[in-house]
């Protein structure tokens, strides 16, 4: 009998936008791939401690738009709640950011009257809110973001590490594969291949891969060439990380904007990283020109 | 090089494990899952993972000593073999993942640190901050892009689980799932299927769980015949921050790292926290369980805040029950290095700074110790015999379950750090049986099996985008149907209530067949797929409730306080001693009754048809739980005589049966 905290009931009686009562919302839909995309407004209850996520689940309970019509749920990705898996990132008054922790009391402040909910920019929209990031997946592949390890049976102990290395490294290690750097980054620009009638699964899945390997590889998959280039074991396939991070789409076409760091919801350094990286693929390839 | 096709349902912590090791094993894997598995619901564990090392071992530990933790713990619900298994295997998963690049914290030496975790005295869990089971998934993801990118792996994310395909002779075949997309339907044979599926807290409607513990593939395995072990066991975690969207999860860690709960002896105490002097604050976990302090195990630390806020009224706030979680006593430092990812969550959520005011807090539903029922083959050291086709292998020949979704590990109560553990392991484990499974006989399932099930689906699709005029709305009844299961389900048990809510679940299930949906499309449609995970969670409701109703006794995380045993009254020892000795008799007489195993299967009716099972308790003899028990030492006392005269016993019949044969 654990008494299910009705957020009614919590203590935040004082709280600016207690009055309010109604939380008004605009979103920004598209049906399908290659649809129109069109504005719809909503309003739904306040309550005291609300983010993104509970106002889209009232959407969702609703189902009906602020005009009365019928609408079909807002989709949208979702699945922790608590900053830890990446899944929805969507750009809240028009910043990319994570909708479980975007609090609504904090985004009235912002903005008061209405929260307006857009998809990511730099990926194709699947449906309403809800994105394709597989890009963002295939960089890291691209990148080689493991520790070629031998296998799996037992060899003892990983390296010695020590807490100064630790602590540089776990950092880095908390990228979640949000997107929110990427979606942030000028040079990031929206690449959306869409299958031809006459094209099979195959072929289309292999094109879509080609543009991804000439589109730029953007800040996360960066810092994880850094992170394991940086692992004692990792970096026994550094000079590979370092190929790919100077091919096509590689690090060069860092702006150096830094958007990036600005918006990321873990604050990992990515401009620190971004700059090692150069800094390593400049001598990388300094020697490889003199080892020819 | 072994051979064959498997397919992997579920890409946490022991689908990935499993995805890792059966493609080094030269297994081709297809791995399905709700999400992109890098945001499994295994990022959420914090606090770490269990294991025997060097530096306990020096202070008198073992791999012995951390099976009994983790069988006492779990109130010796657990078939012991397998325990023991997982026991010893600790070190070398801790090494491997070590190797795989995990940053976990670092000594100044550069060992691996260790903290503290409930339901033990030594420092045996590796953490990487307060994010370990991020850390843990990322690694074993990282591996399984690997071998993605070597063509060995084929993922399908963002794909739903439906049912598995079963042959005549009742096994399994593979399966058939949905694109979450396109809403497509695609079958899937396979020489074995393995369910990772992780708990099922959605039942719960809000808990610590992610969006996607709904227990829909667990339920879609057991309404096609698989049993259901130990159901009615779901650990509520003592600590966690109440939220209208999701109750969050505020580790154990905090209280390893040395955090203290109290709550002010006024009740309801205006003044700030802060304000408070030591002597006018009831650190009541310290004072009733010297031993164990802050980390006596989940189920008591749970019950006891529970208590303290309901029967005695303690609780911090008047309309909103909770207790302090006080950290502002630690360093700063130390406290951003070890434990910073909780206490962002904290303060990004709540907006106060967890280092400078005490944490409000209160329990919240967290693990499902129950799952699916699954099989071992017990080797002759006692533990469980690597490569065996029985291991983890579910009551359907050739579908398997690991990690959360089986029953196998943590009995009737799970103890923290240990799931980490559970889930890698069994997903380890499982590869070469695995791999034994499908060595033989190459799978060549009729493929009439697979449209008559591919048909199934599209009905039941249909029918439920085809639903209109409809009165009841899925998400309203799911709100309905975790509030009752919270209310009756969790910390305090009564067989009253439980009658009255198993009526109301049927009643819920009913309605649920009248929903009607707001999405009637064929693309991306969330609202069909919620609804149907929805109708699934009710036979997975029913088995708690039937299982929790007639298991008329208190063990770990199920306790009925007109079963439960108090300690000693008396105060002269004379009496105490009898006291102890009707106790005694007591504990013994229960353990012959409810020492088993709860095995729920789907009946052709919906109702759970419940058995019970006997557990191997060869390793590890029975004994009374009696962390904080009023006169615990003297029960203590009277069962070791007990166990002495038996054992005398015992000596003394074979030394006559010897005598005999001479």
């Amino acid at each position: 009998m654990i008494q299910a905290v009705s957020p009614s009931d919590a203590e935040h009686d004082s709280e600016p936008h207690a009055a309010a009562k109604t939380v008004h919302v605009r979103v920004l839909r598209q049906d399908a791939p290659g649809q129109e995309s069109y504005w719809e407004r909503h309003a739904v209850p306040y309550e005291p401690n609300m983010n993104v996520i509970s106002v889209l689940q009232k959407i969702a309970e609703r189902s009906r738009a602020e005009d009365g019509r019928q609408v079909a749920p807002v989709a949208w990705d979702c699945s922790c709640l608590e900053e830890v898996c990446g899944s929805c990132t969507m750009l809240v008054n028009g910043r990319t950011r994570m909708a479980c922790s975007a609090l609504v009391d904090r985004l009235l402040e912002e903005s008061p009257g209405e929260i307006e909910l857009r998809p990511m920019s730099k990926f194709p929209v699947v449906r309403d809110l809800k994105v394709d990031r597989s890009r963002l997946f295939h960089a890291l592949e691209r990148v080689k973001a493991w520790v070629p390890v031998d296998g799996s049976y037992d060899h003892g102990a990983g390296p010695r590490i020590s807490p100064e290395e630790q602590e540089d490294a776990y950092p880095l290690s908390t990228c979640m594969s949000c997107g929110c750097c990427l979606e942030a980054c000028p040079q990031y620009t929206k690449i959306e291949a869409v299958r031809r009638d006459d094209e099979s699964e195959a072929d289309f899945e292999q094109r879509r891969t080609a543009a991804f390997d000439r589109g730029f590889i953007g800040a996360h998959a960066i810092s994880q060439a850094v992170l394991f280039n940086g692992h004692p074991t990792g970096r026994m396939i550094a000079d590979e990380r370092l190929a790919s991070l100077t091919a096509a789409g590689g690090i060069q076409q860092c702006g150096n904007a830094q958007n990036c760091v600005a918006v990321c919801p873990k604050h990992i350094p990515l401009t620190r990283s971004i700059a090692r990286a150069g800094r390593a693929a400049t001598v990388w390839a300094i020697k490889k020109l003199f080892d020819r | 090089m072994a051979q064959g096709r498997v397919l992997v349902i579920g890409g946490g912590l022991a689908g990935l494990a499993a995805t890792m090791r059966m493609a080094e094993l030269g297994v081709a894997v297809d791995l399905v899952s709700l999400v992109p598995v890098k945001r499994s619901h295994s990022v959420c564990a914090q606090g770490g993972i269990n294991s025997v090392n060097a530096l306990t071992r020096q202070q008198g530990d073992n791999e012995w000593k951390h099976f009994d933790d983790t069988i006492y713990g779990g109130d010796f619900l657990q078939h012991q073999p397998p325990v023991k298994e997982m026991a010893d295997w600790g070190p070398r998963i801790i090494d491997l993942m070590d190797r795989l690049g995990v940053p976990f914290n670092r000594t100044p030496e550069g060992f691996r640190d260790q903290r503290r975790f409930g339901g033990t005295l030594y420092k045996r869990t590796a953490f990487a901050g307060a994010t370990t089971g991020q850390q843990l998934l990322y690694a074993l993801d990282e591996q399984v892009r690997r071998y993605e990118a070597e063509g060995r792996v084929k993922k399908w994310e963002f794909w739903d689980f439906l049912e598995p395909v079963l042959d005549d002779a009742g096994r399994c075949r593979g399966a058939i799932c949905q694109d979450l997309v396109t809403m497509k339907f695609h079958a899937f044979p396979a020489d074995a299927v393995i369910l990772a599926t992780g708990g099922c807290g959605l039942v719960y409607g809000r808990s610590t769980m992610s969006m996607v513990c709904t227990g829909s593939a667990v339920s879609r395995a057991y309404q096609a015949g698989a049993a259901y072990g130990n159901g009615e066991f779901i650990q509520v975690h003592p600590t966690a921050i109440p939220g209208a969207d999701k109750l969050r999860l505020m580790s154990e860690s905090a209280r390893g790292e040395g955090g203290r709960v109290w709550v002010p002896r006024k009740s309801q105490d205006a003044r700030d926290p802060r304000e408070i002097p030591e002597a006018e604050r009831f650190y009541f976990l310290e004072e009733r369980y010297p031993k164990y302090g802050n980390l006596v195990p989940r189920d008591i630390a749970t019950r006891e805040i529970f208590d303290i806020c309901t029967t005695e009224g303690l609780s911090v706030e008047k309309d909103r029950l909770c207790v302090y979680l006080d950290l502002t006593h630690l360093s700063r430092e130390m406290l951003d290095r070890k434990l910073g990812g909780i206490l962002e969550i904290y303060e990004k959520f709540q907006g106060v700074d967890p280092r400078s005011v005490p944490m409000k807090i209160f329990p919240a539903v967290h693990y499902s110790m129950g799952g699916l029922w699954v099989d071992y083959e017990r080797s002759a050291n006692g533990g469980m015999e690597e490569g065996a086709v029985r291991n983890q292998q579910t009551s359907i020949p050739g579908l398997y379950a690991i990690g959360e979704c089986d029953y196998q590990y943590h009995g009737a109560n799970r103890l923290g750090a240990n799931s980490l553990l559970s889930c890698i392991f069994s997903g380890l484990f499982v590869a070469p049986s695995i791999v034994s499974a499908t060595g033989s006989k190459p799978a060549s399932a009729e493929s009439r099996l697979f449209e008559a099930a591919l048909r199934r689906q599209e009905q039941r699709h249909e029918s439920l985008l085809s639903k209109r005029g409809g009165d009841e709305n899925p998400y309203a009844l799911h709100q309905d149907l975790g509030s009752l299961m919270t209310r009756v389900a969790t910390v305090v048990r009564r067989n009253e209530q439980l009658v009255a809510a198993y009526g109301e679940v049927c009643d819920l299930e009913a309605r649920w067949r009248r929903c009607s949906l707001s999405d009637s499309g064929n693309w991306t449609n969330q609202n069909v797929v919620f609804t149907k995970s929805l109708g699934d969670m009710f036979p997975i409701a029913k088995l708690i409730l039937k299982g929790a109703l007639l298991r008329d006794e208190c063990r770990g995380a199920h306790f009925k306080p007109a079963f439960s045993m108090p300690g000693i009254a008396a105060t002269d020892p004379v009496e105490q001693r009898r006291e102890a000795e009707q106790w005694c008799d007591r504990f013994e007489e229960n353990t012959r009754k409810w020492l088993k195993s709860t095995v729920a299967r789907h009946g052709a009716d919906g109702h759970p048809q419940i058995s019970y099972e006997d557990i191997d308790t060869s390793l590890i003899p029975p004994r009374p739980r009696l962390y904080g028990l009023v006169g615990g030492d003297v029960i203590e006392e009277v069962w070791k005589e007990r166990g002495q005269r038996q054992a005398t016993g015992v000596a003394a019949k074979a030394a006559v049966a010897v005598g005999a044969g001479v």
